[in-house]
């Protein structure tokens, strides 16, 4: 723009060495970038290709130097029983966290629309202070509170009369080791979302509810009508998103089953690829297995990036 | 009482019991932090201690490698950080300022890169900084965490940049003002709280890092404070809580404070112009 403005030229473009100084200039401002993302993305990237080709081991490793074995590692995960079961439950896993996480931040928006002042400051900087926590200190934290010897949710579900959960190990069957992962990461998740989607409503024009109301529509039905459709553009950049983060959620997985407790039924997809390539040091399959799931999550991205994209040529 | 107040008010009650489960984690670990041995291994919690003692942060910061840990998260995150705020900055300026061919591949690339997990590129980043011997030290992870922050840095930082009114640099140089000159006494103010914000952002994501830290430091002396605090529990898990949640709330003290700083500035950086429509 500023350099279209500077030049009110005629219209032969001499390419004087001004121009071309001026010309270059952007260039040179994004060089440094696109250097260090270079050397430390593209070649990556290009090395993960090559070795995802290659029988690389530790033995390799030491000798910088891999073994030629065409698409072997991928017809060896492909043939792997433990990756096609680790696929589905993390795409399930993703389905149920992305679920709650996406309903529960609209009805926690909604929420604080309908409640008075201070109760609306109360739950935003208590969303705040949630959304600062550290996953592995909440992991730490969670460990704690579900810990079967005296872990305060235990003692808390007893009280209300769930159930007897006295001594209940939450750790012992996969379905619930995942399900305390999923409460984990829809709790730290929901403040990002509830506080986006309350910015977003605050954006319907209140005209617009209250001609809906006026003529009668009930309240279900100013939301279908009227909220959601102005929302529809945040919640699916939103929707998109956790999609992403959930699929390759490692840190929150890893830590909270604990390295003890992780094995082949409660994979997660990066879990898999922590645990086959970088625990048991076959670098080449793992990188067929990061090659798979870096595709799998390129398609999930497609729409976030061309709506951003578009965000960006417009400003 | 009007139908209508009564049902704000029951929208409230509602607000705080969500308020009290969402904040209760947080509560926890630090109402632990402060409580005596007796009272957190008692089958019966209690809420609020009678007794608080400091005895677990004393605990937890005499563990072995704690201050190695806190040493090397500040010299990591306080190197990455500065390096990637220099060249966002001036990538930033280019979208920003000008339009160039090959702008939106940019565009495409700052925001493609930012989705992608970072479980995917533990592998390959492993072996090329092994081959160049760059395993075991902080330069490797520093490396890491700059790649790691700099898209977001790019896209936040221009956000700030064009939120700067044209007029005002215009009017800088119409007064005889080269370019540069123009940058450094207008644009260079102005787009300052946007620094601080994307850097105080930038150093949360690397202080809160965890995976590769985990992978490419490997010697107990150069661990991160993340890797140092999994690491807290052990195999054996018959755990001191009160010092692992000292621990904890050590751990997130300076990223909640600086987090409260900015995060009315930067929390919509990730769905910018969406909420505009």
């Amino acid at each position: 723009m500023a350099v279209a403005a500077e030049a009110p030229r005629p219209r032969r473009r001499r390419l004087t060495r001004v121009a071309v100084a001026r010309g270059s200039v952007p260039y040179l401002l994004i060089l440094p970038v696109v250097g260090v993302l270079g050397a430390l993305l593209a070649y990556p990237i290009y090395r993960l290709v090559a070795l995802s080709l290659q029988k690389y081991t530790l033995f390799e490793l030491i000798r910088h130097k891999g073994e030629w074995i065409g698409l072997d590692n991928f017809s060896s995960i492909l043939h792997d029983p433990v990756f096609w079961h680790t696929l589905v439950r993390t795409v399930v896993f993703t389905v149920v966290n992305v679920g709650l996480t996406v309903v529960g931040g609209l009805v926690l928006a909604l929420l604080l629309v309908r409640v008075s002042g201070w109760v609306r400051i109360l739950l935003t900087s208590g969303l705040v202070l949630v959304w600062a926590m550290p996953q592995v200190v909440a992991v730490q934290v969670w460990y704690w509170m579900t810990n079967y010897q005296n872990g305060v949710v235990n003692y808390v579900l007893t009280q209300l009369h769930v159930g007897d959960y006295f001594q209940h190990d939450w750790y012992a069957t996969t379905f619930s080791q995942l399900g305390l992962v999923t409460l984990l990461i829809v709790w730290g998740a929901l403040p990002f979302v509830a506080i986006t989607l309350y910015a977003a409503l605050s954006q319907v024009p209140r005209e617009l509810v209250e001609a809906a109301e006026i003529d009668g529509a009930r309240p279900w039905r100013v939301f279908l009508d009227v909220t959601l459709p102005i929302l529809m553009p945040v919640l699916l950049i939103l929707t998109s998103l956790s999609i992403l983060w959930d699929f390759g959620v490692f840190t929150q997985a890893y830590l909270l089953i604990g390295a003890s407790h992780i094995h082949p039924g409660n994979y997660l997809m990066s879990v898999y690829l922590f645990q086959e390539g970088f625990q048991k040091a076959d670098y080449g399959k793992g990188s067929a297995i990061s090659i798979v799931m870096l595709v799998i999550v390129a398609m999930l991205s497609f729409f976030y990036v061309r709506k951003m994209v578009r965000v960006g040529e417009v400003e | 009482m009007s139908a209508r107040s009564l049902r704000r008010n029951g929208w409230n009650v509602v607000g705080v019991a969500l308020f009290v489960v969402m904040v209760f984690p947080v509560f926890w670990m630090i109402s632990t932090s402060f409580k005596p041995a007796d009272e957190i291994n008692s089958q019966t919690p209690t809420w609020f201690s009678g007794h608080p003692t400091l005895r677990h942060f004393a605990d937890a910061i005499h563990k072995p490698f704690f201050w190695d840990s806190v040493k090397n998260s500040v010299f990591i995150v306080l190197i990455a950080v500065g390096i990637s705020m220099v060249l966002a900055f001036l990538a930033a300026v280019a979208l920003a300022k000008y339009r160039f061919t090959g702008r939106k591949l940019f565009i495409v690339l700052m925001i493609g890169i930012q989705m992608l997990p970072g479980a995917g590129l533990i592998i390959p980043l492993y072996v090329v900084l092994a081959r160049y011997h760059q395993v075991d030290t902080l330069t490797g992870v520093i490396v890491v965490y700059i790649s790691a922050v700099l898209p977001f840095s790019v896209w936040t930082l221009r956000g700030f940049i064009l939120g700067i009114p044209k007029e005002l640099e215009e009017a800088a140089m119409v007064d005889g003002s080269t370019r540069l000159g123009a940058f450094a006494r207008i644009l260079l103010p102005l787009v300052a709280p946007g620094l601080v914000a994307t850097s105080v952002f930038a150093f949360i994501t690397s202080w809160n890092e965890y995976i590769f830290a985990r992978i490419l430091l490997n010697d107990q002396s150069k661990q991160t404070v993340t890797v140092w605090l999994s690491y807290f529990l052990g195999t054996s898990r018959n755990t001191d809580w009160g010092a692992l949640m000292a621990a904890s709330t050590l751990t997130a003290i300076p990223v909640v404070l600086f987090f409260l700083i900015v995060q009315r500035r930067i929390a919509f950086g990730l769905t910018a112009g969406a909420v505009k429509g």
